[in-house]
């Protein structure tokens, strides 16, 4: 008994987990895929197994399907980069020892813990084209460019330029990967620069030959968390355009919770989810082989 | 020499800095004008920059109107039990499993633990349609249950996220724990926990704002009003008060308060949660 307890006494700890992962996420995955291969709406307890016929019908007939994957697609792709390139910009000008860096920080930080219904409407105020803020401090320039107001844009109201107004708002939640890279910059040995310093290298030579290889594994974080992120959006889309106008920005999680809990197909939900999930996966794997020999994890 | 040096460092410092001050600006104009939105009076609301300009006329009374013509004291309290609940659930669980990861051995430890960390990739949509009949089978659609029960199992990322902090703390004080003849539960209670605390605040505080802040899980399983939590509530005002922007940015900063307040008083526990999770190891 004592012998036992020793070796595998550890596993009641985590058994919670365990269980957990047994009944919420390996039994549903696994339910979710059979269900994916069913006719099936959702209320009734009587389903029809219909095999690939969901996934024949997602890919070959349904426009909306292709429509929310380039629309969380294009969103992934503009998104992840500026949100890199913008907290890494912030990150540099931060670890510059200036007078206020605590300030600014808080500042630069404070979106990211808002999210949800409010945080939303937040923008939905600010985008308004009739008084919200982007518009009033528009409106002197069009006048004085002689521009009539009826080009101002419509923001999330446009359907050109709404996805452009969720990718804007994403913007301002750089805080988490402003707060990694800054500590990767404070990782950096001040001693790499020194020796960059007695061969001649100018500020750009060593911020492409030191500071982004030293920080290339943070990078590599960001955009893989960036990613599955963006991939997962629903409460931009369904609290302030409902994935309009004209499904501009149907996001693809939007569109499976329309499927499942609107239209009630629950089966052709699961097959949609199912996608989703593997088209995370792709992408994420693809990052990591793409960025292969570009990722510099010390003193190899 | 040495001065022109010198000029341009505090040239360049002067750069940075008004470049960081243009970005903060950017960045708190949003929350300005929602705050001076929530306190304009009816028929201002399209004054455009004059209201940036002038604060004088500042309606608070706004933010009671808002409170009053919804219950939102009923979201706020449903909101709450939801949310306190699930973070204790989460907390607890978290904390024992991550002591099983830190302290304990047995076999295929190192693979569970893997297998543990791959599942934050798993996006919560897939297995999302499954859950619920899981949940309405159990006659639990319309309760608090599904928001609350599944954190007993505690949540990969606060599991990681504790582990790692566990791993810190020296083996010495478990072995003389061990000596004076304290169980592993007594370990874990009685040593680990109270040398834990900022790590457990960090996990605190991102449950908390995660599970305030959560529209999807409310979204599918409550759907009598008088169960809403504040997410739900604040959709049922706008779908009512579509028009009065005002009370609309009033309440939406009520709703915001608490993880506003939350991230004033505790914001290096953000910052260290986001480093552990961010450069692992």
């Amino acid at each position: 008994m004592g012998k036992w307890m020793k070796r595998f006494g550890g596993l009641t700890f985590i058994s919670p987990w365990v269980i957990g992962f047994l009944v919420f996420t390996a039994f549903p995955i696994f339910y979710s895929l059979y269900l994916s291969s069913c006719h099936w709406n959702l209320i009734s307890t009587e389903s029809t197994f219909i095999g690939l016929h969901n996934y024949r019908e997602i890919f070959s007939e349904d426009q909306r399907f292709w429509n929310a994957l380039a629309v969380t697609t294009i969103f992934t792709f503009v998104t992840v980069p500026l949100g890199i390139i913008g907290s890494l910009g912030v990150a540099l000008l931060l670890n510059q020892n200036v007078p206020g860096m605590r300030v600014f920080r808080t500042i630069f930080f404070l979106p990211a813990v808002l999210s949800g219904v409010a945080y939303c409407y937040l923008w939905v105020n600010v985008f308004n084209p009739d008084f919200g803020i982007l518009n009033v401090l528009l409106r002197p320039l069009y006048r004085y460019l002689g521009v009539s107001y009826d080009y101002l844009p419509r923001w999330i109201y446009g359907a050109k330029t709404a996805l452009l107004s969720v990718v804007l708002m994403g913007l301002w939640g750089i805080g988490p990967g402003m707060i990694t890279y800054l500590a990767g910059l404070k990782g950096i040995s001040p001693s790499l620069y020194e020796v960059a310093d007695i061969d001649g290298a100018g500020p750009l030579a060593k911020f492409r030959s030191i500071t982004l290889p030293m920080l290339s594994p943070v990078t590599l974080f960001n955009m893989i968390m960036g990613i599955i992120g963006s991939f997962q959006v629903f409460t931009q889309g369904y609290v302030m355009t409902g994935g309009g106008p004209k499904d501009a920005t149907l996001f693809y999680v939007l569109y499976v919770w329309q499927k499942a809990f609107q239209e009630l197909q629950g089966g052709y939900a699961s097959a949609l989810a199912w996608i989703l999930f593997l088209v995370i996966l792709a992408f994420a794997l693809l990052t990591l082989r793409l960025t292969r020999g570009f990722i510099y994890y010390g003193g190899e | 020499m040495q001065t022109s040096t010198k000029t341009i460092r505090s040239v360049q410092r002067t750069c940075v800095w008004l470049l960081l001050v243009s970005g903060a600006v950017v960045f708190a104009i949003p929350f300005l004008w929602m705050v001076r939105i929530a306190l304009v009076p009816d028929d201002q609301i399209d004054m455009g920059l004059r209201l940036l300009a002038d604060w004088s006329d500042m309606r608070y009374m706004n933010f009671a109107t808002a409170m009053t013509v919804q219950p939102f004291h009923r979201y706020f309290l449903n909101t709450y039990i939801i949310t306190i609940l699930g973070l204790c659930g989460e907390v607890l669980a978290s904390s024992f499993v991550a002591y099983g990861f830190a302290r304990k051995q047995f076999p295929g430890k190192n693979m569970i633990f893997i297998f543990m960390l791959a599942t934050m990739m798993l996006p919560p949509q897939v297995t999302m349609i499954p859950v619920f009949i899981l949940f309405r089978t159990f006659g639990w659609v319309d309760t608090i249950l599904p928001l609350t029960v599944p954190s007993l199992s505690g949540a990969a990322f606060s599991i990681f996220l504790l582990r790692q902090f566990f791993m810190t703390i020296p083996r010495d004080y478990d072995d003389a724990a061990d000596i004076d003849g304290c169980n592993s539960f007594q370990i874990y209670s009685r040593i680990i926990l109270p040398s834990s605390k900022p790590a457990l605040l960090t996990v605190v505080i991102f449950s908390f704002i995660g599970r305030w802040n959560d529209l999807l899980g409310p979204l599918i399983y409550l759907n009598s009003p008088d169960k809403y939590t504040l997410q739900l509530g604040l959709m049922a005002f706008r779908g009512l008060y579509s028009t009065q922007w005002n009370l609309l940015m009033a309440a939406s900063i009520v709703v915001m308060l608490p993880c506003l307040v939350l991230f004033f008083v505790a914001q290096r526990y953000f910052i260290s949660g986001i480093l552990i999770g961010g450069l692992k190891e």
